[in-house]
């Protein structure tokens, strides 16, 4: 067997890092899984006999069940694991579960953890193909592939666009994940927040930061709201969650500044009233949210869809 | 007592002293009987020669380690650090005393320094915690500690954060002729970081600690020292900002001495690479900026001694995400040449640098040891100043295999060290 590395990552631990071409490939491949999922025959079979591991040591109904659709609709065994903080707190590492998990012979193992880094920790640690699906305020790669999947089919290309991205910049891995990929794709990226949730020299990552909407806004031909945490306000990063949304919700006003086309995004789940108005979350001329979540399950089938497949090559 | 020594052509390094010369230096008694040359061959002595190209100079003094003991054997016991510390020329160590318990009884630091006697290769002299527990809150009984034999006041790694408590240990210690040692770190700013503010903690997503949190304390027991006329120390100092503070506190008179570690003028942030956490570090290491400042602090004086900052871990400390894992690394072995590096680098001469190691450290402790003199006991190191060797996790001596530089290539090395004239390395 040649020595030589497999070009491509066997996991999926960021979208930094990644090329253009590995990117679109994804997404080529999510797009047809849009029009089957949407024919009916969801039922395929390229991960039958494979297991896949959703290990959430974070609550998260919405990503799981979409790893979980996707693995079930590929005919993966699909197996969720929670582990509460409360079991972590017994004193099993993080280690210690990914060497459990080992001895079960899983495929691949979608991971979601508070801490950053942890993803690649366990794929040190474990044979299986690791995909993070969120790790602390690091990377949250599918989403960043699922929100390119809908721009692209609603804009048709991902090049040349300008994507506002506002809310808690410091504390997303989504935005983090955003900013990446539509600047590697060839997008001018804008953060807009209140100073205190802009992360320390974010414009290193290749992005414009506003502190006002309606200047962050001008022009825009996407604009991707965030969650607000709601211990933000606890914390005293912001004061209250109605001057927040004075400033920083999204309403019909300030997204008049975006372009009149300009597509409204959000990962969810939403606050309504503190960073997005209803108006504006329910329009279906300009809010695309519940298609990002079916575009969600295409992309995720994609990633394990591909995975799998490298894995077999590198077996071979 | 052990039988004579005498070392030929080897060239003797006394920063303190002005000297540096090849000669010959006999070691009798357990002290420095003679320098010179042409000292003769007395009966039974044991011969070293450094072939004109081997550094003898003093045995290191380490102002600032941590050990395992009492609490955390499993990282690192008292005989293990010793081990590490012989091997790396360290014959006086100064121990912090943020342990479990802390060193806060007068009995626990009769206890260190019986524990050190009987490594019977380094003389440990331990810090007394600060407040008791380490807990910041009420001062520690400084008095009966320091009558004790505690050297200084300290609460280790955690900062004194209250500005009166502070201000009470400065002034109280004053009265036992005694320093404070400051972690210097805001702890309200540095709360729940792991890595120096800035684009790659942005981009890593890992929470950070802004370099003025450094700065900001500084400033802070700087003038509580002007108002006490207390002596403040601080440790591992690690931003320009911080060094500039110091540098004109120094020239106005304050009684502030600092010190700095290997990893602060020879790594940047950029170790931690794709989570590392060997490079995870307090303070965290700092911007290129930063590591250009502490070099140049350490060639203009305004730092009085480079200190291992030896932490040690274990792997399970170590072997979780990044800012989960505990902070610190393993620095006794390697500290001598982690600073030769510098010397190679010519950005500073090799008597400085020993100066830095040996009596400057001394002079802050106010202990006596890093000397060259006649009469002084015979703490020595006697280094290869070019051997070339690999830094490597796993083989360093002593339990703590924590390093921040494993894999690194390292230049200097050393041969021998010797405890009151007895060879304990080599």
């Amino acid at each position: 067997m040649p020595a030589t590395k497999p070009l491509l990552s066997r996991h999926l631990l960021a979208i930094e890092g990644m090329h253009p071409p590995e990117i679109a490939a994804l997404l080529d491949l999510a797009e047809s899984y849009v029009l089957l999922n949407r024919s009916g025959k969801t039922q395929r079979d390229q991960l039958r006999g494979r297991t896949l591991i959703n290990l959430f040591f974070e609550d998260s109904t919405r990503t799981r069940t979409s790893f979980e659709l996707a693995g079930k609709r590929l005919g993966a065994d699909v197996i969720n694991m929670s582990v509460s903080t409360s079991s972590v707190n017994k004193g099993e590492t993080l280690i210690d579960t990914a060497a459990t998990l080992n001895a079960m012979n899983c495929d691949l193992l979608v991971v979601r953890h508070a801490q950053s880094g942890a993803p690649k920790l366990l794929a040190e640690e474990v044979d299986a193909a690791v995909i993070n699906a969120g790790d602390g305020t690091h990377e949250h790669p599918t989403q960043a592939l699922l929100d390119a999947l809908t721009i692209r089919r609603r804009k048709g290309r991902l090049q040349e666009l300008t994507v506002a991205i506002c809310g808690d910049i410091a504390h997303s891995r989504v935005a983090r994940s955003n900013i990446h990929l539509l600047t590697t794709m060839g997008s001018r990226v804008r953060v807009i927040g209140p100073p205190t949730l802009l992360p320390s020299e974010v414009e290193q990552l290749g992005v414009a930061a506003f502190t006002d909407m309606r200047e962050g806004l001008a022009g825009a031909d996407v604009v991707m709201m965030l969650r607000l945490q709601m211990e933000r306000m606890s914390g005293g990063v912001v004061p209250s969650a109605r001057e927040y949304f004075r400033f920083f919700g999204l309403d019909a006003a300030k997204l008049a500044f975006a372009r009149p086309d300009a597509l409204v995004m959000h990962p969810g789940p939403m606050n309504r009233g503190v960073e997005i108005d209803s108006a504006v979350a329910d329009d279906p001329a300009r809010s695309v949210i519940r298609e990002q979540v079916e575009m969600g399950v295409a992309v995720r089938m994609a990633v394990l869809d591909t995975l799998a497949r490298r894995q077999g090559r590198n077996e071979r | 007592m052990s039988a004579d020594t005498l070392f030929t052509g080897i060239r003797l390094i006394d920063p303190a002293a002005g000297l540096d010369q090849v000669g010959e230096m006999l070691v009798r008694g357990g002290r420095i009987a003679d320098i010179g040359a042409g000292l003769g061959r007395p009966d039974g002595a044991t011969i070293i020669d450094g072939g004109g190209s081997a550094v003898l100079c003093p045995g290191l003094v380490d102002m600032r380690a941590a050990l395992g003991e009492p609490g955390h054997e499993y990282r690192e016991t008292i005989a293990s650090a010793a081990e590490a510390a012989a091997a790396g020329g360290i014959t006086t160590l100064a121990a912090l005393p943020d342990t479990r318990p802390a060193i806060d009884d007068p009995a626990l630091v009769r206890l260190l320094r019986a524990r050190g006697e009987e490594t019977g290769s380094v003389t440990i002299v331990p810090y007394g915690a600060a407040t008791r527990g380490c807990r910041g809150e009420e001062l520690a009984e400084l008095g009966l500690l320091r009558e004790a034999g505690a050297v200084a006041f300290t609460d280790g790694t955690r900062a004194i954060g209250s500005a009166r408590t502070m201000r009470l240990a400065l002034s109280y210690a004053r009265g036992f002729d005694a320093f404070v040692v400051q972690h210097p770190e805001e702890p309200t700013l540095a709360a729940g970081g792991v890595a120096t503010e800035g684009a790659l903690a942005t981009r890593l997503g890992l929470p950070a600690i802004p370099a003025a949190a450094e700065a900001i304390m500084v400033a802070r027991d700087i003038r509580l020292a002007g108002l006490t006329g207390g002596v403040i120390h601080f440790a591992h100092v690690s931003t320009a900002e911080t060094l500039a503070l110091i540098r004109r506190a120094k020239d106005d008179g304050v009684r502030v001495t600092c010190d700095t570690a290997p990893p602060y003028f020879l790594l940047n942030e950029t170790a931690i690479g794709d989570f590392s956490t060997t490079a995870r570090l307090s303070p965290p290491l700092r911007s290129e900026a930063d590591r250009l400042a502490v070099l140049a602090a350490l060639a203009d004086g305004t730092i009085d001694a480079i200190a291992s900052d030896h932490q040690p871990r274990d792997a399970d400390d170590k072997r979780l995400p990044f800012a989960q894992a505990a902070p610190g690394g393993a620095g006794l072995a390697t500290l001598l040449a982690l600073t030769l590096a510098v010397v190679h680098g010519d950005a500073l001469d090799l008597a400085t640098a020993l100066a830095l190691l040996t009596a400057r450290p001394a002079g802050v402790l106010g202990v006596e040891a890093g000397r060259l003199t006649r009469g002084a006991t015979a703490d020595l190191c006697l280094f290869d100043p070019e051997a070339a060797w690999r830094i490597e996790a796993g083989k360093l001596p002593g339990k703590a295999q924590n390093t921040p530089f494993d894999g690194q290539p390292a230049e200097g090395r050393v041969l021998g060290t010797w405890k009151a004239g007895r060879r304990v390395f080599g």
